[in-house]
């Protein structure tokens, strides 16, 4: 069972209380009728998938119920910071050297 | 390689089984292949196999990071059907199953193929309407598919509890008669024997670091372990870690990678005689022949690659069944793992050309790759010889997320996607 830290209520809660809400930081576009077919694709459709650290939202349904985000490695399922959504996204390399 | 025959078993057993040879050799990694398929599960090695039986192509080499099969083919609950809603797919998946009919006698490798019907429950009235409209559509595409009352249901499969009392009521039932199960791992062993049989190298353990392109930007080979190996033309078929690898040739892929979890119990006496899924219970059953209840439901909730997945997944499984199968409240489980499934956002496979010249791809196959084995194996390998889709693969591009001509079977999904 993954443990999560809901930035808002400041807790760290059971997964169950969580719903995972794909990948974070993917903007929507300003004018979408400007957008190509490629560019729709890449919104909608293509994803990272990253095997390592990934940047990825939550919601804390059974709790607060807001979405904030996470980053977490998806290959030990190690969440390494979770933030408020609208937060910027942070640096990599200094959040590894931080571990 | 010596057949494999009730003549053979008996001549060995009269010679104290000293008789018996290694199944395929290990090879070592050549210089330059015609055809390098990357990842050694049931559909890559099934693609060897269909090159160099169908096309003539045996200077290939099917590289996997691990063991042959030690990925989502030995993983899987090892059903089989192809009752699926939209034309594309039912054809995809008919396919597949009319190869597995023949399979064990064509590999001369008993692949356990066992068509025990597999039975889809209906516990309201959506899941009626949507289950017949499954049914009607089936029919017209030449598709095994039929309805059953609750009453029928219970003939076909005796332990299922029809009470109008039950948590989860059976108000009927979809089954496909020649759906069923198959022996996974035997699957994949069939395929390496008899394509390495043909001039197939099989190399394990030598995990794909990058796909390497040349200055026209076609490909030219694999960076691994073991070093470069040149290659005319590459497949990837690596399941969970496809968009990974084709990362490496600067292709960015439309998946996902999530857990799926399996589950066995003891081996108990034959109980159970068909496969049963529910789709609104959530969770499917059936029952090997080592007598082990194998059980399975949906993926984790979110993208990993740690081929675990979590625990309160199997307790959401293990309760489903219980709901569904009371008499299987005290059956103790013996254990659980994960494999990494890729999911398309249309719930369809993706299999043939890419961007990038001399590269093909299968994969997208999501929760329900293992029972298209025969059937992705063989039009892949049409796709790679010819460089053009055969004409069952032809909708499943990678290209349908620009034009949009999705095969949305995740909004068809009468089955646990």
């Amino acid at each position: 069972m993954l443990l999560i830290h809901c930035p808002y209520c400041d807790e760290t809660l059971p997964e169950l209380e969580f719903a995972y809400a794909g990948e974070a930081h993917i903007i929507r576009p300003e004018d979408p009728s400007a957008m190509s077919d490629e560019e729709w694709r890449d919104f909608l459709f293509i994803r990272t998938n990253a095997r390592g650290p990934h940047f990825e939202r939550w919601r804390h349904v059974h709790g607060c119920a807001r979405f904030f985000n996470a980053v977490r490695d998806t290959v030990s399922d190690r969440f390494l910071l979770t933030y408020k959504a609208g937060e910027p996204r942070p640096d990599l390399a200094s959040l590894e050297a931080a571990q | 390689m010596p057949r494999y025959s009730a003549f053979a078993v008996v001549k060995n057993a009269l010679t104290g089984h000293k008789g018996w040879r290694e199944q395929w050799p290990d090879a070592q990694p050549k210089k330059q292949y015609d055809v390098i398929i990357v990842g050694a599960g049931g559909h890559g090695l099934g693609a060897a196999y269909y090159l160099a039986r169908e096309h003539g192509i045996t200077n290939v080499a099917v590289i996997d990071k691990g063991w042959l099969g030690g990925g989502n083919t030995g993983r899987n609950t090892t059903i089989i059907r192809s009752n699926y809603l939209y034309d594309e797919s039912a054809k995809l998946y008919d396919h597949a199953l009319d190869l597995w009919d023949g399979l064990s006698q064509e590999l001369n490798y008993n692949v356990m193929f066992s068509r025990r019907g597999v039975m889809m429950l209906a516990h309201n009235v959506h899941d009626v309407q949507s289950f017949q409209r499954h049914v009607h559509s089936n029919r017209l595409n030449g598709v095994d598919n039929r309805w059953l009352s609750p009453e029928e249901a219970k003939e076909f499969c005796p332990p299922l509890n029809i009470s109008r009392d039950a948590r989860y009521p059976v108000m009927g039932a979809a089954l496909q008669m020649r759906a069923g199960t198959a022996r996974h791992d035997a699957v994949a062993w069939g395929y390496a024997r008899a394509a390495a049989a043909m001039g197939v190298d099989i190399i394990q353990n030598c995990p794909v670091i990058a796909i390497r392109r040349g200055p026209d930007g076609a490909v030219t080979g694999v960076d691994t372990a073991k070093g470069f190996i040149g290659a005319k033309k590459v497949a990837v078929s690596a399941a969970g870690h496809t968009s990974v690898v084709m990362e490496s040739a600067g292709v960015r892929m439309p998946l996902e990678s999530f857990p799926l979890q399996a589950l066995v119990s003891e081996p108990v006496k034959p109980v159970f005689p068909c496969v049963v899924m529910s789709n609104t219970v959530h969770a499917y059953i059936s029952q090997s022949d080592k007598g082990e209840l194998v059980i399975g439901s949906g993926t984790d909730q979110y993208t990993s690659y740690s081929q675990r997945g979590g625990l309160p997944l199997i307790e959401h499984t293990v309760a489903a069944i219980c709901e569904i199968f009371p008499i299987f409240n005290r059956m103790r489980m013996l254990r659980k793992w994960g494999g990494i499934v890729d999911v398309t956002p249309d719930r369809s496979a993706i299999i043939g050309k890419t961007p990038v010249k001399n590269l093909f791809v299968n994969c997208g196959w999501g929760t329900g790759g293992f029972k298209a084995t025969p059937g992705a194996a063989h039009v892949l390998a049409h796709t790679v010889a010819t460089g053009e889709p055969h004409p069952l693969n032809a909708p499943f591009t990678l290209d349908r997320f620009r034009t949009g001509r999705l095969i949305d079977e995740a909004a068809a999904a009468a089955v646990a996607h």
